[in-house]
């Protein structure tokens, strides 16, 4: 079981790499740091299990480290795209630019 | 153990479509707002999902710490463009922080019973997240000049470093074997806070691109590792995106800064370039006034600006903006070149300038301008040095060599916007400003650009 979960999720990292590094190199450099912004924005998903941890409370340090890291990975989260937000908004083409 | 019922299952699943969504429309600047509604509607799914979970016996620090977190990421989001390099540094600390203690919580947890594997991958995670965590406050602290920019070098700095990342290792390989050796891990953890402020310790201000990079991948790969722990696809695709991202802008940094690839994945950039002592010869320079400047400027049909950091650092973003509408109204083709290093982070000075509302079909990447040069009648240069030095093509012996860079000494006339003869960050001596094209134009960025801009508009240019 263990041997299968481990295999399965080889195979959903190595696909997800491919993915990433075809998407991401199709970016252009223009929005290379909104990319950053919002690459670190969708990382913090990572509160999904900040939040099990703290809402199983199987323990004090889990429910205290838990908690912590849901803060950390919300701010990322909203911070994160209400950035890359204003950003993108600022790009604006010459096409469609009010004089 | 992340919960398995279909229901939760299936709102990860659509959150991961959302998130490849949300990058790839992320490729041109018309749908990229999409993108961030795609990133947005996925996160929320995901977070509604698993609160959905029944195994969540208690709401009330969660629904706290969402608040909290809510809290403090709104001012984040709102920092100055000029901050952003700080803010997204202190933002991979933030994730870095969460995969960190959600992977220290796992392992008391569970011990002894983890099994090797699941060790392994546990070990990567905190120490990739304990060393990215100080590692990014760091470069915060530096981008932020609470810290000094200068690099810190001493003798056996490698030799030290490695040694540390060394230690952590085996400490992680001996927990593998036994992870019931509780007293090991916080050793583990420790040395790899430490590394992390040693890492960043010897790096100085004009490398700063290449680490945030370096340090996004790393975020992302100690997120990735986590959903391997914790047998999250979701999260291991997030991470997987995020990692490539950083590691495709690494590489980007470092080929734009002519450092090899190995030297990216041991973050070994730190190194002191050999300053080349000032002992040229006294060699002729010709300067011009800004009226002077105006009237090359007018009588061209075609000018590229080159903005670098010390553009943003004068804040003349919104003079450079006027002087651009004060060519294009006289019919001048006006667009830029930006080297991929021009600003602090990837694509800082593409923000920067479009904050200052130039479209963004003007900004032109280096490989695109340099081929736009040779039929240029002006390449006008404002703060920007290093990126523009001919040595890095034709002089072997000279620190910069092999660095690719902006090809301004084809155009026509260059001018360049400087306050002296002064060498740039690096210490290098630019011999753009004697060849016979050039014109130095000396003093303050934003007041030249401002007196240009006078003289086109007052109609006494010409």
């Amino acid at each position: 079981m263990v041997t299968n979960d481990l295999f399965n999720s080889l195979y959903v990292f190595i696909l997800a790499a491919f993915i990433g590094f075809e998407v991401i190199r199709k970016v252009s450099p223009l929005l290379h740091t909104p990319l950053m912004s919002l690459t670190n924005a969708l990382d913090a998903i990572a509160v999904v299990g900040a939040i099990i941890l703290a809402g199983e409370r199987k323990s004090t340090l889990a429910l205290v480290l838990g908690t912590i890291a849901i803060v950390a990975a919300t701010s990322n989260i909203v911070g994160g795209f209400i950035i890359t937000d204003r950003m993108l908004k600022m790009f604006k083409s010459s096409r469609t630019q009010k004089p | 153990m992340i919960p398995q019922t279909h229901l939760i299952e299936v709102t990860y699943i659509i959150a991961v479509v959302l998130f490849i969504l949300s990058l790839k429309w992320l490729s041109s600047p018309a749908t990229a707002r999409h993108g961030v509604w795609a990133g947005e509607a996925g996160m929320l799914l995901a977070i509604i999902g698993t609160l959905l979970y029944n195994g969540i016996v208690d709401y009330k620090w969660i629904a706290i710490a969402l608040v909290l977190g809510a809290i403090i990421g709104v001012p984040l989001g709102n920092v100055q463009m000029t901050a952003v390099p700080q803010r997204t540094a202190l933002s991979h600390a933030f994730g870095a922080l969460c995969v960190t203690l959600v992977g220290t919580a796992e392992y008391y947890l569970r011990t002894p019973n983890v099994p090797p594997f699941v060790m392994s991958v546990l070990s990567l995670e905190v120490i990739l997240g304990g060393l990215t965590f100080t590692g990014s406050l760091m470069a915060a602290g530096k981008l932020q000049e609470v810290l000094p920019q200068r690099p810190i070098t001493y003798k056996g700095q490698n030799f030290v470093n490695l040694g540390m990342l060394g230690i952590a290792i085996v400490l992680a390989v001996m927990l593998v074997h036994n992870p019931a050796n509780t007293h090991l891990y916080p050793m583990m953890v420790g040395i790899s806070l430490i590394f992390g402020v040693m890492m960043i310790v010897p790096i100085g201000g004009a490398d700063m691109p290449t680490v945030i990079s370096l340090l996004n991948s790393y975020a992302g790969l100690s997120a990735a590792a986590m959903g391997f722990v914790l047998n999250s696809k979701l999260l291991i695709v997030a991470g997987s995106l995020d990692g490539a991202s950083g590691f495709i802008l690494s590489v980007n940094m470092s080929k734009a800064m002519n450092r090899s690839f190995t030297n990216v994945l041991f973050g070994a950039f730190g190194q002191v370039q050999t300053a080349v002592a000032g002992a040229v010869e006294q060699r002729n320079v010709r300067s011009a006034t800004p009226e002077e400047a105006a009237a090359i400027l007018s009588a061209a049909n075609k000018v590229v600006i080159v903005p670098g950091y010390g553009m943003a650092v004068a804040q003349a973003q919104h003079k450079v903006r006027e002087l651009y509408d004060a060519l294009t109204k006289r019919g001048i083709d006006v667009k830029f070149g930006i080297h991929p290093v021009a600003g602090r982070m990837p694509g800082h000075m593409n923000v920067l300038l479009a904050e200052a509302d130039i479209p963004y079909d003007k900004l032109l990447d280096m490989d695109e301008i340099n081929g736009e040069l040779p039929q240029t009648d002006v390449a006008l240069i404002i703060g920007a040095n290093d990126v523009t030095n001919p040595a890095a093509r034709t002089d072997a012996s000279s620190p910069i060599y092999g660095m690719p860079i902006l090809d301004v000494d084809k155009a026509r006339t260059v001018m360049v916007i400087k306050r002296s003869m002064s060498p740039g960050f690096a210490g290098i001596d630019n011999p753009l400003y004697y060849l016979d094209n050039n014109l130095m134009l000396f003093g303050d960025a934003k007041q030249f650009v401002n007196s240009i801009v006078r003289e086109l508009t007052g109609g006494g240019g010409h």
